[in-house]
Order: C-alpha cells, then structure tokens, then sequence
C-alpha cells in the first residue's frame, strides 16, 4: 500500500538532540511515525524528550531497538560519515534531510554504496511521508496530507508540498511523496522510484516533479516510454531560470546549454507524460490522466 | 566560486602541474616589470599579456596579445587593463578588466584539451580529455563526440595510473610526454578531491616544441557547500566579479539572483522559488528576482532578504509565496512585517500562505496593519502580483 516503508518500519533518529532534528522528531512523532531511537555520538543513554533511547551508534540502536529506517539531520561536515556508518550498519533505508554536503564527499558516499543493501533518499530534501501508514520520515508538513493512490517524487522540497497540497485540495490522497533532492549526486533518483510505485498495486498514478539542471528527467523519460504503464504527470520548475546561474539547489544550474526545462519538457511529452504548464495545475493535470 | 586564471595556476603549481613563468598585475608599471624579467629570465622575447576576468573566449575578443619586447608589452597592458571585455561568456554588457596575468611565451606544438567535472549520471569524477584543444569543449562534444575521451574515479581511490596512461596514449602522446601527461592529469585528479573543485578545465593543455606538458590556461571552479573547509579559497575572492546583491544575499545564507522584470519574489525552498518566476512569467508578468530565502531562516534573515526586494527601485509588486516545512509561517511573518516597519512598503504585497504553523502567520500578517492582498493559491497569488504591478 506503500512503498519503501510500511506501518511498522522502525525509525531511527540520526541527530535527533539538534536544532533541527529535535523539532522534526516532534513533528514526526505526532505524524505517527513509528520513532524507536535516535542517535547522537556522545549522548548515549540519555532519553530524547523522556521517551526515545538516544545511542552513540547507530549498530547499537539498530541492536537495541529493530530500527530498520534511518532519517539524518546530520550537520553538512560530517552527513557523509553518517551515511556511511548507515549503510555500513546495514539499515534497510537511509533518508539524508542535511543540505549544504560537499559534491565530493556524495560521490565518496555512492562508492561507498557500491554493493551493499541500503537504500538511499537525499540528501538536501524533505525526506518520505506515507499518509495510508502515518509514517512521516522527513520535514513534509503531514497536515497537508491525506491517504490514498497517488505517488509523488520531487527534486524540490516545498514544490513536493505545494503538489501534495493541490492532490489533497482536490481529494486526491496520496500512497506515498517522496523528495528526492535538489544536489547534483544523491540516491534514488525518478527511475528507480517510478519502478516502485510501478509495482505498488496501491499506487494508481504518479507525478514527477523536476527542475533545470543534469539529465536526471531525460533518463526518467526515457524509462517510462519503456517500462511504465500507470499514468504520469509531471511539472519542471526553472523554465525562467538564467543559463549558468546556481537556482538555489546545487543542482540546479543550466550548464554548456544543457539541463534546460524545454529539452526536459520535450523529453517527457515525448514519453507520454502529461507536464503541467504552470505550477499552480500540478494536481489538476494528474487528475485529468484518472478520468 | 570562480577564480582568475592566474590564480588556478597558482594552485597548479603547488600540485606540481607545469605552467608558464608568469605573474599578476593590477598596474600597467608592474606589467612592464614582469614582462621585462620574464624576457631577461627566458632570453626569449615574447611574452603574453592576458586579461584575468571570470569569462571565457577572452582571445576572441581582444584580450589576450602575444607581442615581443618590453615596449609591446607595455601597449598591450594599457590598451588591455581597464577595457570592457566582450565575451560569449560576459553577455553583451562585458566586463571591465582590472588585473592581468603576464606570462612568458610558449612554442606550442599542440593544442590539448582537459577538464574535470561530476559526473551527475555516473556519480563519479569525470576526466575529460581531447586532442581538440583551444575549441570549446561544448562543440567538439556536439560536433564530434568521438574526439573526447573520458575516465571515471571515485575520490576515495583516485584516478589510478593506468587510466591516465590510457588517456595519454589516446592523446596520440608518445615518449616522454606520456609520462609527463600521466603526472599532470593525476597531480590534477589529486587536487580536485584536496580543494573541493566542481569543475577544472585547461584549454590548451599544450605539448611544446621540447616535449613539455603544459597548463598554458586554467579555470577552476570550486563547489560552494565545501567553503567550509576550504578557509583559504576565500582569499581568491574577487568581490568585482560578483553582483554585489548576491553576494550580500549569500553572506546572510540565503539564494539571491536578478533578473530584469518589475515583481519582486519572497519565496522558500529553490523549486517552489524557480516555479514561482515560471508562473509569473506565464501570466504575462517579469519576475525582478528569484529569492529563497532557505529553510533555516530565522525572522531576521528574512527580514534582511525581504529588504533587498524592499530597496529594489524597479519593483512594482511583490508576491510573497511560502508553503511552510522547515521554515515556519509565523517565522516568515515576523520577518516581512519587521522589514516593511523598518523601510515602508510602497508597493502591492500579496502573501500567500501554506504549511506548518499558517495559522499562526496569517494572524501576525493580520494584527500588522500592513495592506495586504491575500491569495488562497499560488495561481491567483502570481495572477494578482501581475495585475498590481500594472496597475
């Protein structure tokens, strides 16, 4: 019924004592998400809000406590690490929320990867939330929500809001949206996730929503021309963008003339997809592919 | 962040990678009293006065000389210093050249090509690399993708000694060139993982008439989110380059870049920042700028981006278009109204509001006092900031 997590994935907390990772814990906790430790080297034994075990590792936790799902707020210097020691670990998904990781230190931790299990969302991105489970691994406001079959990917954090905002506004509740991330290397990217919610017998249709810079939309055009066969809407932001200008995510710049919106847009369309024409018509245009 | 070439060519050295003899000059005087050490150091006459702007096609368009002697040096220093640079790369407003790098000339066998850059697809560092040199690389790559060669590393490992040779040979180098390209491109391999670059580039990489293998240009481009641990790349800095607003939006932590239209943005997060100029532009209006103001913004960041909008004298309207996660509504609201109290606010805003702690928001925007045009949606959000702007 979803996809990556169900309602009783297990949830780690790395940097749950932070800033930022103790609000969101909060906020995580009262999404419903199935929160059992949180990690933080050095605080070991002590009790995040009286209620969650705080370990120095994540072997320990995941020792401790079954976590089988981890989501990182990790502070930019050491995510990479962290990561690492998730994978290593052998936690079954690792969701990176930490934006601002050296380029370097994300193509270090893709080499890292290299034949182990662990599946990875981010980083720079709002994590995963499953509304028919109440599981929320990330920053997506849950309020915004509402269960149901569509899925959504997004390279955008607040464009994966804005989106699930219209679905719900039009009563389309949503299987599970995942923000996959605005730098130039990350984990799971559109393809692999279409082929997810390709197999979810409780995913009817999916929107993609992308952004000018690398070719990641091309390939998933390319893919879905091949192997997919659920309707698909999509929406690229950055049609106004300046070449050779950083939009904000690290990815997101034109570069040599290449990673345009237009040359996306044409690629999807070539495949079939239904691309919004305006950000505002991102719900509407999936809702007309279900008639 | 860009550097001048002279600059990449210092890092260059410091990782053994051959490079002209040469020195910067922000003065005609001191050009002149490179170019004459160069030629006594050289014995030879010639030399090359370049003019040091982020942007490339800088021979093309006339600043870059080759001359012999001190006095040609001398005319092509202060014909070339101070000038307004016309490049491909500058647009057609240019840019004024204040430093130059004077180097001695070089007998040039062949013209190489070498570059490195992520690869986004193969989640590894790129090495690239063409007997092509001296074109841009876009067009080889067009035109004939087959002339460039390529190699993948992963930074923990390397690029490993075989891959270079493999490139060399594919280079057509033979001898001792083989062996000095294979120490040129690991040297490079090496210092693209130390000092954190997203893209290095030398064009022409060039095989002179004794066999050397050297960077005769250099551009280097380091990745931003690694400033932290690069400390002494802030000296490289040339603040002339950059636009002085988004360097200031940087400084306050959070994205800022003109454009040419009359609506001024106020947006969170870079996707819904970038889709908020789109759906401007397709209701028929120009946006002034795209802003996020990041998902760590506390109320005075904010208010310290929402003031550049404010002192932005072309603006007619401005959209404030926030859909709350990280950054919460009220955070945002304290901000706009902080810095509209502080400078006054002449023009239509119109605010729309969506996600964590709205309620909150909307209720510090309504007990302001601003005048304030609400949107229930991001559609009629953009749809009223085009109308007011006109208005």
């Amino acid at each position: 019924m979803t996809i990556l997590v169900n309602k009783d994935t297990k949830v780690l907390i790395q940097g749950i004592t932070g800033g930022a990772g103790a609000f969101h814990t909060r906020q995580m906790l009262d999404a419903g998400t199935n929160i059992v430790a949180g990690v933080t080297p050095g605080k070991g034994g002590q009790k995040f809000d009286d209620k969650i075990p705080v370990f120095n590792t994540v072997s320990e936790a995941m020792e401790a406590t079954g976590a089988s799902a981890s989501v990182l707020f990790v502070p930019a210097a050491f995510a990479a690490d962290s990561v690492k020691e998730t994978v290593a670990a052998g936690m079954d998904l690792a969701i990176c929320i930490t934006e601002g990781i050296p380029t370097v230190d994300m193509v270090g931790v893709r080499a890292y990867m290299e034949n182990k299990n662990t599946l990875l969302i981010g980083p720079n991105c709002p994590g995963l939330i499953a509304p028919p489970v109440n599981q929320k691994l990330g920053i997506t406001p849950h309020s915004v929500t509402k269960p149901g079959k569509i899925g959504v990917i997004s390279r955008s954090g607040t464009l994966t809001y804005e989106a699930i905002g219209q679905l719900t506004a039009l009563g389309l509740g949503q299987s599970t949206c995942i923000g996959i991330g605005g730098d130039p290397v990350g984990g799971m990217d559109f393809v692999d996730l279409l082929a997810l919610f390709e197999e979810d017998p409780d995913t009817d249709a999916t929107i993609m929503i992308g952004e000018i810079g690398g070719t990641a939309e091309e390939q998933a055009a390319a893919f879905i021309r091949e192997n997919i066969k659920k309707p698909v809407a999509a929406f690229i932001a950055g049609a106004t963008a300046p070449p050779g200008k950083r939009m904000g995510h690290a990815g997101a710049i034109i570069a040599g003339g290449k990673g345009t919106a237009a040359e996306k847009i044409a690629a999807l369309k070539d495949a079939g997809v239904a691309v919004s024409p305006t950000p505002a018509a991102m719900g509407t245009t999936l809702a007309s592919l279900l008639k | 962040m860009k550097i001048h070439e002279y600059q990449a060519k210092e890092i260059f050295s410091r990782y053994g990678i051959p490079v002209p003899t040469g020195e910067a000059a922000f003065e005609v005087d001191k050009a002149v009293d490179i170019a004459g050490r160069l030629i006594k150091e050289t014995g030879s006459e010639t030399v090359v006065v370049k003019a040091q702007i982020h942007a490339g096609g800088r021979g093309k368009g006339g600043g870059v000389k080759v001359v012999k002697g001190v006095a040609a040096a001398k005319e092509a220093a202060s014909n070339i210093l101070g000038m307004n640079l016309v490049t491909h790369q500058t647009g057609p407003e240019g840019k004024k050249v204040g430093r130059l790098l004077v180097e001695q000339g070089m007998d040039i066998a062949r013209e190489l090509y070498m570059g490195f850059v992520v690869d986004r697809e193969k989640r590894k560092i790129c090495l690239m690399a063409s007997t092509e040199g001296g074109m841009e690389i876009e067009v080889v790559a067009a035109k004939t993708p087959e002339k460039i060669l390529k190699a993948w590393f992963d930074p923990a490992i390397g690029l490993l000694p075989f891959q270079a040779r493999e490139i060399a040979f594919g280079l057509k180098l033979e001898g001792k060139q083989v062996g000095k390209a294979v120490k040129v491109m690991s040297s490079l391999a090496k210092m693209v993982t130390a000092e954190d670059a997203s893209l290095v580039e030398i064009n022409p990489l060039v095989v002179t008439g004794d066999g050397d293998v050297i960077a005769l240009d250099g551009k280097v481009t380091f990745d931003d989110n690694a400033s932290f641990r690069q400390k002494r790349h802030l000296d490289l800095r040339d603040e002339s380059e950059e636009d002085p607003i988004e360097a200031e939006a940087e400084a306050l932590g959070f994205s800022y870049v003109g454009m040419d239209g009359d609506i001024g943005c106020c947006v969170n997060g870079a996707g819904l920042a970038m889709a908020t100029m789109d759906i401007i532009k397709h209701e028929g209006g120009e946006p002034a700028n795209f802003l996020d103001v990041g998902g760590g913004a506390d109320a005075e960041t904010v208010q310290k981006a929402f003031k550049i909008i404010l002192s932005d004298d072309r603006v007619k309207s401005i959209f404030v278009n926030i859909f709350g996660g990280i950054l919460r509504c009220d955070v945002l609201a304290e901000g706009v109204v902080g810095a509209a109290k502080e400078m006054g606010i002449e023009v239509p805003l119109i605010v729309r509001l969506e996600g964590t702690n709205v309620e909150i928001g909307r209720d510090i925007l309504a007990k302001s006092g601003l005048k304030i045009h609400s949107a229930a949606d991001m559609g009629e959000g953009a749809r009223m900031a085009v109308e007011l702007a006109k208005a």
